[in-house]
């Protein structure tokens, strides 16, 4: 099957900063796929790149198998929701989601009708005749929604489109995008630094960092199979575990990866186990998280509601099945 | 720093701190409590300054305009009548009037074509030291002697200058001898013409077309284009769609300039064009070797009463619905 989007050694150089670097990536028809990583990892690079925004300095962008190098953005059949929403001030709801049709010279009433259609597709139906400016943060990103899908495009591109939201309307648009995706079947490529927006949404994820892209897999697999140290710290809270400390347990001498959860707190000091002192407590409603102290080593723990539960500077023994230790494919 | 250092520090000092002495310090205090007193104080000379003086002179003028000059006497009759600007609509007047606005509106229209992509350019891609150089090179000019510039472009279109020069050497003399062989915008040398009126407004009145433009520009946040880019309009669609909308502000705002200095100018069109008059010439020879005030106000009259037709036709147009 043609990929979706594909990347083929593809680099983005700024002078010397090398923002997306020999990145190789397919992105299946359909699919919901997440480009994750901190800022400056080259995730919105690739986004750009996808959109025409930037040119690859070396290798090659193919959308549904045509090469798009030199392709001006307003040539392809590909569009953003961006961060900022990037709305027309000057022009009102209806015409701002129209605009893409006018601009191919769609009638003025049929365009209006698409519009409208677009703008019940995201739940604002007659907000059209407002000005950007009279909307909230929630409804202008619903607009720049509707906006890049009234254009039916082939993939839409979602560059942090949730970041300035809070935190119960982030959630309740998570849901609503996942639904919208599913129902309309196009492309979703959506660039975020929040690793459980990406964990919660996609069908798949890349973690990016230095403009490289460090793992592609399933949610599943990201979080519990990390391939690197990089991974295992940024996709959650895993605890990272040094060689020698997986020695140990495990008899190979890897980086290894333990879950909070998969960490038992016991209160008694006599039973086997890696001794620790509790640092501090948080916490989460659900559970409450320890911050340990094993010999230098610092991990995290989470103790389920209702368990007992030490004290600060409280000495326990912390205990785990060793086939939940994870050994990472990165070399000691 | 340690924590006993920072409430160390903390122990020492009061709540509140004491009074700073002093006049300055109960003249802050006084400010900070009554803020309208602040604004008073700071805009109460400027206010003095343009209400009674400049306000003030105006209306002595608008009541000129109303006041007549006796044909056989040469004396100014102060009886309130409309006979001046019935004055204003005889037909060498009337010429004067129209001449001054097509030229106005001409200029304007010019200037806003050469100054957008400057503007441009300066808003979106200069950075560091090309915005420095942007800015000097716009205003740079209007350091110098606003007559030395002029009477340098007398001489750089004059018949002997240096643009007749350089059409010859480009082997296109035949170009501009048919320019100047034009009835209205020809002339003996384009230093007599109208043209090179034009040239010169068009010239001195840019950086006041520029700046607002710039500034209109600068706030037009850089993804809008790309929105529209990605949303399939050609870079020409997205000019008239969305740059160009959303900097009519300052194109407004600029040609508010240059259309009311054009109005109101009376040295350039004197130096550099035919002898024909341009309404400031017009007030400026009533008021001085003519003696006739009244008519001369009722012309300085023309300007204000057009602009505010200019601005009112804009308002009406939405270009300050951005603002």
């Amino acid at each position: 099957m043609t990929p979706a989007v594909a990347f083929q050694k593809t680099s983005r150089h700024f002078g010397a900063v090398r923002a997306v670097d020999a990145v190789d990536l397919e992105i299946k028809p359909g699919e919901f796929f997440a480009m994750l990583g901190p800022s400056g990892s080259g995730k919105t690079t690739c986004l750009r790149l996808i959109a025409g925004f930037e040119q690859p300095t070396s290798g090659s962008i193919s959308i549904f198998g045509e090469r798009a190098e030199g392709v001006p953005p307003y040539r392809r059949n590909v569009n953003t929701v961006f961060q900022d929403y990037a709305l027309f001030p000057h022009l009102n709801v209806l015409d701002n989601v129209a605009y893409g049709l006018m601009v191919r010279g769609m009638g003025k009433d049929e365009r209006h009708r698409a519009a409208e259609d677009a703008l019940k597709l995201v739940q604002l139906p007659g907000y059209g005749s407002r000005k950007p400016g009279q909307l909230s943060g929630g409804q202008r990103q619903r607009v720049a929604l509707a906006r890049a899908l009234v254009n039916k495009p082939k993939v839409l591109l979602l560059d942090e489109p949730l970041g300035a939201l809070d935190l119960k309307l982030r959630e309740s648009m998570q849901e609503e995008l996942k639904q919208l995706q599913k129902a309309l079947g196009i492309t979703f490529v959506f660039v975020t630094h929040d690793q459980g927006e990406a964990l919660s949404m996609a069908d798949r994820v890349a973690v990016f960092n230095d403009g490289r892209i460090m793992q592609v897999g399933a949610p599943e697999d990201i979080y519990q199979r990390p391939a690197s140290r990089f991974v295992a710290d940024f996709v959650g809270s895993s605890n990272v575990l040094p060689p020698d400390f997986v020695q140990r347990y495990a008899g190979q001498r890897r980086w290894g990866s333990l879950r909070p959860e998969q960490i038992r707190v016991g209160r008694d000091k006599s039973g086997d186990g890696v001794a620790a002192r509790v640092l501090s407590r948080h916490y989460l409603g659900a559970a409450t998280k320890l911050a340990l102290d094993a010999d230098g080593l610092r991990l995290h723990a989470t103790v389920p509601a209702g368990a007992s539960l030490p004290d600060d500077g409280e000495h326990v023994m912390l205990s785990f099945n060793r086939d939940q230790l994870h050994l990472m494919e990165e070399q000691a | 720093m340690s924590v006993q250092a920072v409430t160390g520090a903390t122990d020492v000092a009061a709540a509140i701190l004491p009074k700073r002495g002093g006049f300055a310090g109960s003249l802050s205090d006084l400010l900070w409590r009554r803020p309208g007193l602040l604004l008073f104080l700071m805009l109460a000379p400027p206010l003095l300054w343009l209400g009674v003086v400049y306000i003030g002179s105006l209306i002595a003028l608008l009541a000129q305009s109303f006041f007549s000059i006796d044909e056989f006497s040469g004396l100014i009759s102060r009886e309130l009548t409309l006979k001046t600007y019935g004055d204003l609509f005889q037909a060498a007047n009337l010429d004067i009037i129209v001449r001054t606005v097509t030229m106005a509106a001409l200029v304007t229209l010019a200037s806003a074509v050469v100054a957008f992509p400057i503007a441009y350019y300066a808003a979106r891609y200069a950075r560091g030291k090309w915005k420095a150089l942007f800015y000097l090179g716009v205003m740079l000019p209007l350091w110098s002697s606003y007559l030395v510039k002029i009477y340098a472009w007398k001489l750089i279109l004059a018949k002997e200058g240096i643009l007749t020069w350089l059409f010859a050497k480009l082997h296109l003399s035949w170009l501009l001898d048919s320019w100047l062989s034009l009835p209205v915008v020809g002339g003996n040398s384009l230093s007599v013409s109208f043209t090179g009126t034009f040239i010169v407004f068009v010239y001195v009145w840019l950086p006041f077309m520029i700046l607002p433009i710039q500034a209109a520009l600068e706030r037009v946040p850089g993804n809008l284009v790309e929105a529209s880019s990605d949303l399939g309009a050609s870079p020409g669609q997205t000019f008239r769609n969305v740059l160009f909308p959303l900097a009519l502000p300052g194109i407004v705002a600029g040609s508010i300039f240059t259309f009311s200095l054009t109005l109101g100018d009376y040295i350039i069109p004197q130096i550099i064009g035919t002898s024909r008059l341009f309404i400031g010439q017009a007030v400026y020879a009533q008021q001085g070797t003519a003696g006739n005030i009244p008519l001369a106000a009722a012309f300085t009259v023309v300007p204000i009463v057009i602009m505010g037709f200019y601005l009112w036709g804009a308002k009406r147009m939405g270009a300050f619905d951005a603002l």
